[in-house]
């Protein structure tokens, strides 16, 4: 098994994050995970791995791991919108429940769809499991807290699947991920439309390029921003 | 920890990381060139190019080539398009909606040249267009006869169509680049840009930003069903996206593609030439 040669990366995306935001990353845990044994004294994982292998989950290889990985973040994202829809924000417009409750509802499915594609093509020890989140002081009653992480997390999954889809090896997984993503994207015009109407956010100049090119992320970017949600570890080893 | 902050300068951080997005699109452009090499392309408008057809929705069969000509051909129709409107003082100005279709024009502007540079000398011209398809619509009010509500009401729907039409179409697209790799991610980045494009203009109708169903919604006439045809689809790799929730939320979740076939018969509703 080829070995955390992306490792060096999660440490220099730590060091930012830690620069940027201070110490106490509920996402210890999975940065530190497979470095060594160092333990960092970090958050104490509230889910212990039902593995019984020592070792953290691991998303796997090939298609599987790129499943996996998506499976993760679409996880945190129906886990996040369950949050806002079963508590809406003091003071939510019928327009911005209406969107909030599809976004939720695509989002579950999305996550329901990836556990039952996996199963499909895994034995039940190589589907990520049942993952774990902590949104740290997010105050899920207040709208541009909500919206705020809405928008990270909507473009972040855009650009995970953009710099996903080609480290897929079959094309109707390629495909699937096509569908799903630009419904992302969509979200993602639509929250951030909702944070700056009127203006052009929708498709802004902060996250489209001069050449009108959206982001497109690999997994070692992705994972250190979804892990400051998830304290659940794994690893993604033979993800570049 | 303030969560949204660190997340924000991670996105901007990575935004500002161009070298290696420059360099992997130089490394696709001189992919591209290689490919093109051996591959007899006449220099016609993409509507007289015989491109071969699957009636599957999955797949389809274009070179690599033709794929990203297929999505020239859609850029420079999206670009004339949104050019012609800001032109034609048919969008509101000072508002929103001239903010929005700008932001678009530019977008579509930058797709052209970005897909002309790669396809290099196997680029295509812009064909004619014409986005009355024959007199059937007003998008830029030239008819007197015509209000400008009802022709910018109609230049909203055809925005519509062409934006929906376009994330199909680069999506049924994605398969036929899988063997280079910088291509496919180019393609990745541009079809989820007309994905935000296509939300915020259905919004702008008054729609959800996401397709219900195969529904076009109101003021988009019966030929333009070709446009959602199959977005009904319910079942995704053997799930049916339709038990938790519904058929409408199964169906908003996922967005189908267009076979090369399929979004050139629609372009061509608007090719003169």
């Amino acid at each position: 098994m080829k070995k955390i040669d992306v490792y060096p990366k999660y440490n220099r995306d730590r060091r930012s994050f830690l620069k940027a935001g201070g110490a106490g990353l509920a996402a210890a845990g999975f940065l530190l995970t497979g470095c060594s044994d160092d333990d960092d004294g970090g958050t104490p994982n509230p889910n212990p791995d039902p593995d019984p292998d020592p070792e953290v989950f691991d998303l796997g290889s090939g298609d599987l791991a790129v499943l996996n990985y998506a499976y993760a973040l679409e996880q945190l994202e129906a886990d996040f919108y369950a949050k806002v829809y079963n508590s809406f924000y003091a003071g939510i417009t019928t327009q911005e429940q209406s969107i909030l409750t599809d976004i939720y509802y695509h989002e579950v499915i999305h996550r329901n769809f990836f556990k039952a594609a996996i199963s499909g093509v895994a034995s039940e020890s190589q589907i990520l499991p049942a993952l774990e989140f902590d949104y740290g002081d997010l105050d899920f009653n207040d709208r541009s807290a909500v919206l705020a992480t809405a928008k990270a997390l909507e473009d972040t999954g855009v650009g995970a699947y953009n710099g996903a889809g080609n480290l897929l090896k079959t094309p109707e997984y390629l495909l699937l991920a096509g569908k799903i993503v630009s419904v992302e994207a969509r979200h993602a015009a639509a929250i951030r439309s909702l944070i700056n109407p009127d203006s052009k956010d929708f498709a802004g100049d902060d996250i489209i390029d001069s050449s009108g090119l959206d982001t497109a992320k690999l997994p070692s970017e992705i994972i250190p921003i979804a892990a400051d949600f998830i304290t659940t570890a794994f690893t993604a080893n033979n993800l570049p | 920890m303030n969560i949204i902050k660190l997340l924000q300068h991670f996105t901007s951080a990575n935004l500002n990381n161009m070298p290696e997005g420059a360099m992997s699109r130089n490394q696709a452009f001189a992919h591209l060139a290689n490919i093109g090499k051996g591959i007899a392309m006449a220099a016609a408008p993409f509507g007289a190019v015989a491109i071969a057809s699957s009636k599957s929705h999955a797949r389809t069969m274009e070179t690599p080539t033709e794929a990203l000509q297929l999505a020239l051909t859609l850029e420079y129709l999206e670009a004339e398009y949104y050019q012609m409107g800001l032109d034609s003082g048919v969008i509101p100005t000072g508002g929103r909606e001239e903010k929005v279709f700008m932001q678009i024009s530019k977008h579509e502007s930058a797709h052209v040249t970005f897909l002309k540079a790669g396809l290099g000398e196997n680029s295509i011209d812009k064909p004619a267009f014409d986005f009355t398809a024959g007199g059937e619509f007003d998008p830029f009010n030239d008819d007197p006869n015509i209000s400008e509500a009802v022709s910018y009401a109609q230049f909203l729907a055809l925005a519509q169509a062409f934006e929906d039409t376009g994330v199909r179409a680069y999506k049924g697209q994605a398969a036929n680049l899988m063997d280079a790799p910088d291509l496919l991610k180019a393609a990745l980045q541009i079809h989820s840009v007309e994905a935000r494009h296509a939300s915020e203009v259905r919004r702008i109708r008054g729609l959800k930003g996401w397709i219900v169903q195969d529904n076009r919604g109101d003021g988009i006439p019966e030929a333009a069903q070709p446009v959602y045809n199959g977005e009904d689809a319910i079942m995704q790799a053997g799930f049916n996206t339709a038990t938790d929730f519904g058929a409408d939320a199964g169906t908003e979740a996922y967005d189908e593609p267009l076979t090369g076939t399929e979004a050139n018969n629609i372009a061509n509703l608007f090719i003169v030439t």
